[in-house]
This record gives C-alpha cells, structure tokens and sequence, in this order.
C-alpha cells in the first residue's frame, strides 16, 4: 500500500462518508464533490487519464451542481428540526455494516486479489476514441441515445403543466 | 546569418535555458519537484503581474470611452494604481456575516483563485513552455473549467444574503449554458488535429505556406469556431454585456457582495484569471498558440507572440465592456440555446465537410455559405420573434 | 505497492457508505447521491481490474467505466426530474413522509 493511495482512499472515505452524514444537504454535496475528485484522483494514478477526467467533468462540473441546484428548487438547504436520518436507521446501518462485513471477507480471502501491480499501460486519447469509434461504436449509439431520451424525460418531467406554472 | 538564427533561438528558449541551468546545481533527486515548484511559480507571478496591468489598461480604456481620464492619481499615467489597490484591500477589515457559513464562505474565493490558476498547467506559453504536456489536456482544461462554478456556488450560498443567492443562480445558469457552446466550438480544432494534447494542436498550426501560416482561425469553420468560442468565453468569463452575474445596477456585485478585503479581490483575482486562461485556450486553439503571424517573423520569440494575442484579446474585451450594454436574462439564455448550440453544430458538419472535400476554391465557397447563410437565417428569423430585438430604451426618446 | 485488493476493499467501502447513505437519509436527494456513490465505486472496480487484469490494452474497463458515468448522469438528470415534481406535488422531499399511499 502506497503512501500516495493511503492518502487519496482516506481523502475519499472521508468525503463520502461526510457526504452521507452531514445534516445540511448543501454541506453534503459539497463534501461529495470532495469524494469524486478523490475517486477522479485514483483513476489518474490508476493510469486511466481520460476517465478520470472525464469522472471530474461528469460528477464535478454537473451532478453536484444539478443537486444543489434541486436542493435550492426544494427549500431543503436549511437543517429542519426533525432528525435527517430515517426512524429506522440503525436497521439500514446493520444492513450496509454487514454487506460491507461479506465484501471484505470475500476480498480478503481471495489469494488471486493480492498480485502487485504490472507495469502501466499505455492508453492515448487516440486509442480511446478508435475503440469507441469501431469495436463499441453500437454501445456509443446506444448510450447517445439514453442520453438523448434522457435529456428530453428531465425536462418533460420537470417542466410540470401549463396551469401549475401561473 | 546562422550566427544570427542560433541567437533568435537561444533568445526564444532563454527561459527554459535559465530553469535548466539553476536545476542543475540542485542534487537530481529534487530537481523534478523544483522544476514543478519553479514553473508554478513563474506561472503565478508572470498572471498576477498581467493582472495587474489589465486592471490598469481597462480602467484606463474605459475611461477614455466614456470621455473621463480614469486613474491618474499614483504614479506616471496612474499606473501604479494596481499596487495601492493591492495595499488597500490587504489592508481593509476581513468582514464576514454574522449568518455566513464561514467554512464555505472562507473556501470559496480559496477554490477559485486555485481551480483558475489550474488551468494554465496545460496551456503552452511559448515552445517547449507548457507545464505538463497531457494527452488530454483540452478535456483537463474543460474539467478545471467546470469546478469553477462549484466556487462561485459555496460564495453565493455560504453568505446567506439574497444579492448573492440570485448573482450565484444567475452565474451557474449562465456558465452551464455557456459550456456547452464553448466545448462543441473547441471540438471542431480537435477534429482537425486528431488530438486533445495542447501542444501538438500548436504544433500543427506553427507550419506556413509561403508567408501565412495554418492557423485554424484561418478556415470558414475555424472562424466561426473562433467568434462562437469567444462569445462563450465572455459569458463564462461574466464579462460585459453577460455580466448579469454581477450586474451592480441589479444585484450589488452577485455573488461575492458579502466579500470584503482580500477575499474580494481574490475574488477579483480569479476572475480575471480565468478570463486570461480561456483567452490563452483560444489563441491556443484557433489562433496558433505561440507560432508567428508570418513565416518570417518567426526569429520573434515565441512567448512574446503569445502574449501580444493574449494582450489583443484583452483589448477586444475592454472594448466590447465599453461598448454593448447588458443583455436581459431571457434574451442571454434564449441567445445560449436557440443561436449558439445550433451554430456550433452546423460548425461541426462544416468541419467534417472541409475534412472530405478535395483542397481547393469549391470547399471554401461550400463551407463558407454552410456557416454564414444559416447565421443570417438565423439571426434574421429570431429578431422577427421578438426576443432579440434592437432595444429601445424610454428615456432617449 | 498497492495490490488489487486494496482497491477492491476500497470501493467496497464506498459502496457500502452509499448503500447506508440510501438506506438511512430522509432527503430524497441525498438517497440518489448515495445512488451516485454506489456507482463510483463500482466504476472504481472497473478501472482496478482493467489495470490488474491481464489484458490493459483492450481498454474494457476503461469503456465500461465511461458508458458508466454516462449512464450516472442521465440517471442523474431524470432523478433530480422526478424529485422535483414529486416536490411539486406534496411539497416535501423527506422521503417518511412521502406516504401518501399509506392506508
């Protein structure tokens, strides 16, 4: 275990875990956006550039800003008085404790998960885009596509009807 | 005459030159980390410098548009008024609301100012003067862009005031819907080099054909690209007539109005650095980089042509600040989504068309008329809806 | 060094932080962060066993971890859609008192 790993997993526990603690919904997102630059930061010295950066472009530059931006449109930025988590909370904290429990013996058990690294690849932009552009040209067409009905399903949703608007 | 060449080159690397030669007495194990912290801090110092005659230059631009002589008070042409300035607002009381998040509000301008001079570590000032070069450096440059408006958020939000709110709402929904047109206007130059690296996008346009040189503005599709990139830029930037984000006649001063002293002027700070860096990703992109405007002009060290385009874009800027007033919200976002998206994806086609079509006089008519009748089409059939208008304005008649 | 089951505990945890984040919060936008979160770190798992794997130079994981976030946000939008006309109709997005349905 690296130092520089040490360092980027305690940085991004720590975001998510604030992320999921935190009373204030804004406080939350931001400590989120803490998280995905930390997860952003371990793809880059996985060697994966690209998908780092694109991971800092996607969940940075536009997931945390759709949250706030629907926290702000819900009035929930301010902590309520009743209490942020659910009544039944330490059920789902057994629940995640224990999923948590059998993922870790699994990993830990498993003599295959302990090789060292091989040496990095090498992966241009280059390389990237002619793998999208000819092996995973029909997943490309297909993901353009979810996006698109995606695009048009936000905005019908959340447009509401004429008669709500005045 | 080869005397001569060798010294225009060795004028034309002097910096590198100089990092090399004070590395060198420095043991090898440290010299990579001080070859960083010395281009970081070249970097830093050389913008900060800038920024400080840009304050300079628009204060007094401005002033000779609107017929006053703006600073002129310290120093000879009043230009040492950057440094009073500094000293006033290091020297101002820090005040923070009472109600102020103060972690978040201490974050924001800290955020800023960093993501900002991020930017410039993909961006090369001059041959073999780029901080690192990425294999994806545009991508690296949009993905720094983008966290900006995660600052000017926390600013808006942590100070608890509505000016900051409504400047931060604004700012956001101006910046997202303005990054769109300014990544699909940028995408066209990676189409044409086939890369998303800076350098060797300058690379490619450093080469001439007799004098001129390859410069991608120099394309019907490259000058669109170029027009629509800066008028994205300006928005992104919050710069005059998009300056609705911190319209003062409206809001105060948006979303840092809580701000005072230094925070303020990080605030400031940031501001411009960012406009400086989508400025220096322009000439970047469209404009060659650090390459010569003319193939025999190329003994000029490379760094001084960067600048001199940099220091033109800003001039257009100030000039653009003391000329057009400020757009309505509706008319920014209806100018956003219903002109410049479809232009900048009309420009994308022209751009594949060019790429196909044989070199010659058919491909400039035919892609030049793809790119100017649909904008006059288009300009023409959105003032009929009455949306973008020739504003009248009540009192001048 | 680092060896794959340091990444694989790692996003285990984060996985888990998110199903708890789901599992527990009241605010209905926070359950779909912790939806996010879930998502990364099984985009984390691709990226470590592309790098692990035998074969880095087919760039599977690389692919799939994109399609991922994509996917992300588009669910992301159509999420936030949802909440906001669920918003608009009961006026909360505390998700105990949601409940309309209840008897």
């Amino acid at each position: 275990m690296t130092a520089s790993f040490m360092i980027l997993a305690l940085l991004t526990v720590a975001g998510m875990a604030a992320a999921m603690g935190l009373r204030n919904a804004v406080h939350c997102v931001l400590a989120l956006t803490v998280g995905f630059a930390g997860v952003a930061a371990l793809y880059l010295q996985l060697g994966a550039q690209f998908v780092g950066l694109t991971q800092i472009m996607v969940y940075v530059g536009a997931v945390a800003i759709l949250a706030v931006f629907a926290i702000m449109m819900t009035h929930s930025p301010e902590p309520v008085k009743q209490p942020a988590f659910s009544s039944q909370w330490f059920v789902g904290g057994i629940v995640a404790a224990s999923v948590f429990a059998v993922l870790a013996w699994a990993i830990h058990s498993n003599a295959a998960f302990t090789q060292g690294l091989p040496p990095q690849p090498e992966v241009t932009v280059h390389q990237i885009g002619d793998a999208l552009m000819h092996h995973f040209v029909l997943q490309l067409e297909i993901m353009g596509l979810l996006l698109t009905a995606a695009l048009i399903g936000a905005v019908v949703i959340a447009m509401g009807h004429e008669e709500e608007m005045k | 005459m080869t005397h001569l060449a060798q010294l225009a080159q060795e004028l034309d690397q002097i910096f590198v030159l100089a990092a090399h030669w004070l590395l060198s007495y420095l043991p090898a194990a440290l010299q990579p980390l001080c070859s960083a912290i010395l281009s970081v801090a070249a970097i830093i110092i050389v913008f900060a410098t800038l920024f400080a005659l840009t304050t300079w230059l628009e204060r007094k631009g401005l002033g000779r548009m609107q017929n006053r002589y703006g600073p002129n008070r310290v120093g000879p042409f009043g230009m040492l008024q950057p440094i009073a300035d500094g000293v006033k607002s290091l020297t101002k009381e820090d005040i923070v609301p009472i109600t102020a998040d103060h972690a978040v509000h201490f974050l924001a301008p800290v955020l800023l100012v960093t993501a900002s001079f991020m930017d410039y570590a993909v961006l090369p000032i001059g041959r073999n003067m780029v901080l690192v070069n990425l294999n994806a450096g545009v991508l690296f440059f949009f993905a720094i862009g983008s966290m900006m408006e995660l600052a000017v958020f926390m600013a808006g939000w942590s100070s608890r005031s509505k000016y900051t709110l409504l400047g931060a709402m604004r700012a956001i929904a101006q910046m997202i819907s303005y990054e769109v047109p300014l990544v699909l206007a940028s995408i066209v130059v990676i189409m044409q080099a086939g890369s998303l690296s800076t350098v060797s996008i300058v690379n490619m346009q450093a080469t001439y054909s007799g004098i001129w040189p390859h410069w991608f503005v120099f394309t019907p599709w490259g000058f669109a690209g170029f027009v629509l990139f800066m008028v994205a830029a300006t928005a992104e930037s919050n710069r005059s007539p998009f300056d609705l984000p911190e319209g003062e006649s409206e809001i105060i001063a948006g979303y840092y109005t809580e701000y005072s002293g230094f925070k303020f002027a990080l605030f400031f700070l940031g501001e411009y650095i960012g406009m400086f860096a989508t400025s220096g990703m322009a000439i970047t992109l469209f404009l060659g980089g650090w390459s010569a405007p003319f193939s025999f002009l190329t003994w000029v060290p490379s760094y001084v042509w960067f600048f001199a385009k940099l220091l033109a874009i800003i001039s257009v800027f100030i000039w653009i600040r003391g000329t057009l007033p400020r757009l309505r919200m509706d008319q920014l976002m209806n100018l956003a989504w219903e002109f410049m998206l479809p232009m900048t994806l009309l420009n994308l086609l022209t751009a594949g068309i060019w790429h196909f079509m044989p070199a010659g006089s058919s491909r400039w008519l035919v892609c030049s008329t793809m790119v100017v009748v649909p904008c006059i089409l288009l300009s023409r059939g959105l003032k009929h809806r009455k949306k973008f208008q020739v504003r009248t304005y009540h009192y001048s008649e | 060094m680092s060896s794959l089951q340091d990444y694989l505990l790692l996003s285990s945890l984060l996985f888990s932080i998110g199903l708890a984040g789901v599992l527990i919060r009241r605010n209905a936008i926070l359950v779909l962060i912790g939806i996010e979160l879930m998502l990364n770190a099984a985009n984390l798992n691709f990226i470590a066993f592309w790098r692990f794997g035998p074969n880095p130079s087919a760039l599977t994981g690389i692919m799939f971890a994109l399609f991922s976030i994509s996917v992300a946000a588009a669910e992301a939008a159509v999420g936030l859609a949802i909440i906001l006309a669920a918003y608009r109709h009961s006026k909360t997005t505390d998700l105990d008192r949601m409940n309309s349905l209840k008897g």
